[in-house]
């Protein structure tokens, strides 16, 4: 078996012929591996001017070239068509989903076609079943998790399991995918995809026992790297506080969405800061497969539930986003009940931001008299934990016309109660940066709506002038990088370990120089596959409303400037569209 | 004589890198189960992780099932594994009572050399090689 191939090898499953076919697709010095070998995929099984619930359009998972051979080379890419906005898409997730997928010797599994019962998909090197998971329908992913880890029983320890909660059945627009407890595919949706392909779980076995060496310089281009990460501080970083971090620096620049962005700074940000978090409620670190960083922390939740000392325990993996999202946006500065939404949120299924930020605005919506108890069953208010946990489960199963409509998004809601101009919806519901117009403009037009798409929330720290040219121009230039990082697939937390240099010299010693040779050229390639399947499915920079709130904000650089805000937003979207025509000339 | 013991395990991450350093470093493979040290959670992902590996055992069972004496004693504990003696049986991985011979991918036994080259490589410093 060898671990470098020069072809893609792929798994496609269709769940209505309960049949798999595995194919040889060429082209991997053109499209690499995760998200370009996503976008080819898709543009071969996907149907783009269909909606995202045509029960042919595939639900696709890729690995990279460096997948299982490098460390932080540990994530996996999963597109889709978005039931948020009905068009093509990308999620990304960690876990041991990368190296399963890496050692049942698949660079790609692609799911077709709605399964006539609640199914679970088992995949391994030598093994494709579709078993009955009538069972487990309705189940949160906690319960679902443990149940499919006794199902599969084989490669215990060496395996991904994939699954989805109630709110992913039910459809909600920004259900996620639950990979390995601690990690998700999360933001725009996958759970619904298979919630609707009646796909419960996914659970793959990495039981290929052993690969030949890819190259004779492998062993040393490795341990070059492995020192790297050692010495590049990352270690520290992210063993020690985390992304939480954050908390206060931002609070500090006036940058932290408080109350759904009513403020950016709050003197309570130390009851939920990184250190009050890691000094009182961390209980241990973990790290995704083939990673030595191990940044992910699982803080716990212990609650004595009777008299006589009886206590239940629980634990939850915390970050920045999930903590902005639950605490600071929704004024809860009491950790314990920041993590208890965390929770709640995780079991059944839906995305911690989406949903936060979803809260936040129905929280201000009330206060406001738009809705009452009528719509929402309980009561909403900013810093009362239990009626946004009662909340969790009506928005998980839909209870209400209300709930119905907002588990649509925000926005979607807002169009129907009022309430659009305080929706904090930058295409999707904002992520934790309220660092000015750049941020904004690149969360809102960005390739998935994400603060990962391009840094320009750390552009904007280290900026202080208003030249959208220049700002722009960076937003441009900054995102090649990322997708070919995004193609490889390393985690982002290791873009300054893996300069193009290093990336080269690891392809090279795996015996992909023609990839190596070429990295420029394919990173703004793979970009342009990926902006034109976003454009081929109705992307349109004009539909993109920034809501006033946002024009409000006030951070350290003083108020948003709206007219800055206009142009930034007017200039990248036309840049956005001259980069699909461009290389349309160019590469197709 | 030096052997391996994962004197730390409570502090295990899960992320693996022993399992892929013994592969890659020792037996010229890419596998985080071909590998003399193996990694997987204790009950559930949520309670921590166990390593399984060759406890360097004075009386081996693996050597005392192998029919063909591929294995042979270590000085002061475990085996040492002669390939070209080897005929795949597995009865070594049968034997052994903790589970710590695992499989390469043309079916031969692999087991852990204490030679400690996952050691250096373990970001948390679960491992170590110990003098006994």
């Amino acid at each position: 078996m060898v671990a470098n191939r020069d072809y893609f090898r792929v798994l496609v499953v269709d769940l209505k012929r309960e049949k798999s076919e595995v194919k040889r697709l060429e082209g991997r010095r053109e499209f690499v591996g995760g998200s370009g070998l996503c976008a080819l995929l898709f543009e071969r099984y996907g149907l783009k001017n269909a909606p995202w619930h045509n029960e042919n359009q595939p639900l696709i998972f890729a690995i990279g070239p460096l997948t299982g051979l490098f460390p932080l080379m540990s994530k996996t890419i999963c597109a889709f068509k978005s039931p948020y906005h009905d068009q093509y898409t990308e999620s990304h997730a960690g876990g041991r989903s990368a190296l399963s997928l890496f050692f049942a010797n698949l660079d790609a599994l692609v799911i077709k076609e709605q399964a006539r019962r609640p199914s679970l998909l088992v995949v391994g090197s030598r093994r494709v079943e579709i078993r009955d998971a009538s069972y487990l329908w309705g189940l949160d992913v906690i319960k679902t998790g443990k149940i499919v880890r006794r199902l599969v029983g084989e490669a215990s320890g060496h395996r991904s399991i994939l699954r989805i909660g109630p709110s992913g059945e039910n459809l909600c627009s920004f259900s996620c995918i639950n990979c390995d407890t601690y990690r998700h595919f999360g933001r725009l949706g996958a759970g619904a995809v298979m919630g609707k392909k009646n796909l419960k779980a996914i659970a793959i076995l990495g039981d290929e026992r052993a690969f030949f060496p890819p190259g004779k310089n492998y062993k040393k281009v490795y341990g070059k790297i492995f020192k790297r990460i050692e010495d590049s501080g990352m270690m520290k970083k992210y063993h020690d506080l985390g992304t939480p971090a954050n908390f206060k620096k931002l609070n500090e620049l006036r940058s932290l969405p408080w109350r759904n962005l009513s403020a950016t700074w709050d003197k309570d940000v130390d009851r939920i800061s990184g250190e009050t978090f890691a000094e009182g409620h961390l209980l241990r670190n973990l790290a995704c497969s083939g990673c030595p960083i191990g940044c992910i922390h699982l803080g716990y939740i212990r609650e004595k539930f009777m008299k006589d000392h009886r206590y239940y325990f629980e634990q939850v993996a915390y970050d920045y986003e999930p903590v902005f999202a639950t605490g600071s946006m929704l004024g809860i500065t009491d950790p314990v009940k920041v993590l208890k939404l965390i929770l709640e949120i995780d079991a059944k299924g839906l995305d911690v931001i989406s949903t936060g930020v979803a809260l936040a605005w129905a929280a201000e919506a009330m206060e406001k008299g738009l809705i009452s108890r009528e719509e929402t069953i309980c009561d909403l208010k900013f810093g009362d934990a239990q009626g946004f946990l009662e909340a969790v489960g009506h928005l998980s199963n839909q209870e209400t016309e209300f709930y119905r409509h907002l588990s649509r998004g925000t926005l979607a809601a807002a169009r129907i109660y009022g309430g659009e101009d305080f929706a904090c919806v930058l295409g999707q519901e904002m992520a934790g940066y309220a660092t000015g117009e750049l941020y904004f403009t690149a969360q809102a037009l960005g390739f998935r709506h994400s603060h990962l798409d391009v840094g320009a929330y750390s552009y904007e720290q280290k900026h202080d002038e208003r030249d959208v040219k220049r700002a722009v121009d960076f937003l441009i230039k900054d995102e090649p990088r990322r997708a070919l990082l995004n193609s490889m697939v390393s985690c982002l937390f290791a873009r300054g370990v893996y300069t193009n240099e290093y990336l080269a010299m690891c392809l090279e010693s795996v015996g992909l120089k023609d990839i190596a040779i070429n990295l420029d050229e394919l990173s703004e390639r793979i970009r342009f596959y990926r902006w034109k399947l976003r454009f081929d499915t109705g992307f349109s920079p004009e539909d993109i409303k920034i809501p006033r709130r946002f024009y409000k904000v006030e951070s350290w650089k003083g108020k948003v400037n709206p007219k800055f805000l206009d142009e930034l937003k007017i200039s990248y979207g036309k840049r956005l569209k001259g980069l699909v025509s461009e290389g349309e000339k160019k590469w197709t | 004589m030096k052997f391996l013991r994962a004197s730390n395990i409570k502090r295990c991450i899960g992320c693996n890198i022993c399992s892929l350093t013994c592969a890659r470093e020792v037996h010229g493979l890419i596998s985080w189960q071909a590998s003399g040290i193996r990694i997987k959670s204790s009950g559930g992902i949520s309670t921590g992780f166990e390593a399984t590996f060759c406890l360097a055992c004075k009386e081996p069972a693996c050597l005392n099932a192998c029919p063909t004496d591929a294995l042979i004693p270590r000085k002061g504990g475990g085996v040492i594994f002669k390939r070209q003696s080897c005929i795949g049986c597995l009865e070594c991985k049968e034997a052994c009572p903790v589970d710590a011979v695992s499989v390469d991918d043309s079916g031969f036994p692999v087991i852990c050399i204490h030679c400690g080259r996952c050691v250096s490589f373990c970001p948390h410093r679960c491992l170590e090689l110990v003098k006994e």
